[in-house]
């Protein structure tokens, strides 16, 4: 009996010391290299290195911009890819498959994918020229044209992070049982009270997971800003990146140690917002 | 009765229809114009207006993509790559799901909610201090390096998704192969595997893609053996358009494929919420 006891310990055992060496450690020593010298001894000269950064500001702002708009944007077009799939129209195991694949796809090669369509030579321009609304190639992705900039990134990343909610939200509705939909049903509520009414509180907490993957996600948002802006739009992860190439490590632990505060507060926010009062529990 | 049955049988839902075929698009058509761009001539590339097909259809860039300096190389240290992270989170991961799924023990939901909280994390955040690390101790520039922290990010998935596969043996099954006189490890290799490989092999699938797709950590901390990602990345700045879109369409081709194998799984993937 003591034998059986013990079990479950030791098959959790290797899991665990390893998330506690590759995960937890490096959040520490992460922290310790940001505000800390080379040679030892506290210093907020990395941090105030990171605050002063020419790119700084802009980073900031465009991370925070990319969340507080991917996040509701995405919400609606993955809760729309959602209920396609739970509505069982014919087709919708295809569906899942199709709405599904940018989740597979890499960072890089869904950023190619809308470099292929901005691009000066690409298929929005042809298209945009085509019904003459442009007489001559825009230049989504250039530098100077700082708002279109962003606005393709922000396509790029709806098209590529959307899915991940979707899966998460289907996966909320199929717990849903049917009853309570059809229960409305028979007291004439139509589709968009039962929305409403029944699926979205009943989702709430697979909405609440699905926003905090996206806002985590938004948070490392690198290689597609990369790909997609170049160097016309930066965000923090991408700072941490040039920080470490420009063999400023510990200035680059003090963007992490940023990311890391930011991610906590926004997900305790997203907690916050969904916690369900004790008594309204069922 | 039959107005219980008229109520099963729904009626054609046009804006429903049209709906899924506007998002399908959505996702499709921006994959469908790499594709023909992978596919064009150089020239062709800067034609307007823009091609609908490629043609002449030909795979001379993507050719020449794959006879760039180092991609024939970084695509071999990204399988090598890929492979341990599917090995060790198999390896770690597993028996952790086991757990999960067949013991009842204090803790439990702690450790299940450690896993998932894994994600209110940004990976990015692991790269720097961990390079910081192998460098001292003496990994730098190291593909198991970059094994390594692919692992603790893929792993927590594994223990996600296989603690769930587990779940779903019968008990009853186990039991019975107990009661016939079975032994423990018996069961395991009779009736529990058969029953989980699909679902095991999809979680396995998914670790090596995640390995797979990976770029921030990887060329955080690789400077000459680099995979894939981190090798594309590097050289898109001196790449003309006719190249990115080649490697761009290789680097995307095996999600389609890929996607196929795991679709069914997803929800054991992204399905967890914190209660």
């Amino acid at each position: 009996m003591k034998h059986r006891a013990k079990a479950p310990y030791l098959l959790l055992l290797p899991s665990l010391a390893y998330l506690v060496v590759f995960f937890g450690y490096p959040m520490v020593s992460g922290l310790g290299l940001a505000i800390t010298k080379e040679e030892g001894g506290f210093t907020t000269e990395h941090v105030r290195a990171m605050l002063s950064d020419f790119n700084f500001g802009s980073a900031l702002t465009t991370t925070v911009v990319l969340i507080v708009v991917l996040l509701p944007l995405q919400f609606v077009i993955a809760m729309a890819m959602a209920m396609v799939v739970n509505s069982r129209i014919p087709g919708s195991g295809a569906l899942l498959y199709i709405y599904a694949i940018p989740l597979a796809i890499s960072e890089i090669a869904a950023g190619l994918v809308w470099v292929s369509l901005l691009t000066e030579s690409g298929y929005v321009n042809s298209l945009l020229m085509h019904f003459g609304i442009l007489d001559r190639p825009y230049y989504f992705t250039a530098a100077e044209n700082k708002k279109a900039v962003v606005m393709s990134v922000i396509a790029a990343e709806v098209w590529r992070a959307t899915s991940i909610m979707m899966v998460t939200l289907v996966s909320g509705m199929q717990s849903i049982p049917n009853e309570y939909n059809e229960a409305c049903e028979v007291f004439g509520a139509g589709p968009i009270r039962r929305l409403f009414k029944v699926t979205l509180p009943l989702l709430k907490p697979s909405i609440q997971v699905a926003l905090i993957i996206r806002a985590v996600l938004a948070l490392q948002a690198f290689a597609v800003v990369s790909v997609v802006g170049g160097t016309g739009v930066r965000t923090l992860a991408g700072e941490a990146y040039t920080q470490y190439v420009n063999t400023n490590p510990r200035v680059s632990s003090a963007y992490a140690v940023l990311i890391l505060l930011m991610a906590l507060f926004t997900v305790s926010v997203i907690v916050g917002l969904f916690r369900t009062p004790v008594e309204d529990r069922a | 009765m039959k107005n219980m049955a008229a109520g099963i049988v729904r009626r054609p839902r046009y804006g429903t229809a049209l709906i899924a075929a506007v998002l399908a698009l959505w996702v499709l058509v921006p994959i469908y114009f790499l594709a023909v761009n992978a596919f064009s001539t150089e020239e062709k590339i800067y034609s307007y207006p823009r091609p609908l097909l490629p043609r002449p259809a030909t795979t001379a860039t993507l050719e020449q993509f794959l006879t760039t300096t180092g991609i024939t190389h970084s695509l071999w240290n990204s399988v090598k790559v890929a492979s341990i992270v599917l090995v060790l989170s198999s390896a770690l991961g597993f028996p952790a799901g086991f757990a999960i799924a067949n013991y009842v023990f204090k803790g439990k939901s702690a450790y299940r909610m450690a896993i998932i909280s894994t994600r209110a994390f940004p990976p990015v955040i692991l790269a720097v201090p961990l390079a910081y690390a192998f460098i001292q101790v003496g990994l730098p520039d190291s593909l198991i390096a970059v094994a390594l922290v692919h692992t603790a990010i893929a792993m927590p998935f594994t223990v996600l998704v296989s603690s769930s596969v587990f779940a779903g043996v019968p008990r009853d099954l186990q039991e019975a192969a107990g009661v016939f006189g079975a032994s423990p490890a018996r069961t395991f290799v009779k009736v529990v595997a058969p029953l989980t490989l699909p679902g095991l092999a999809a979680a396995m699938l998914f670790t090596f893609v995640t390995s797979w797709n990976e770029v921030f950590v990887a060329t955080i901390l690789t400077l000459s053996n680099r995979t894939l990602p981190a090798q594309v990345f590097v050289l898109l700045d001196q790449s003309p358009p006719p190249i990115k879109f080649a490697g761009g369409f290789l680097l995307l081709a095996p999600s389609l494929v890929f996607m196929l194998f795991i679709r069914k799984y997803l929800f054991r993937l992204f399905g967890s919420t914190l209660k």
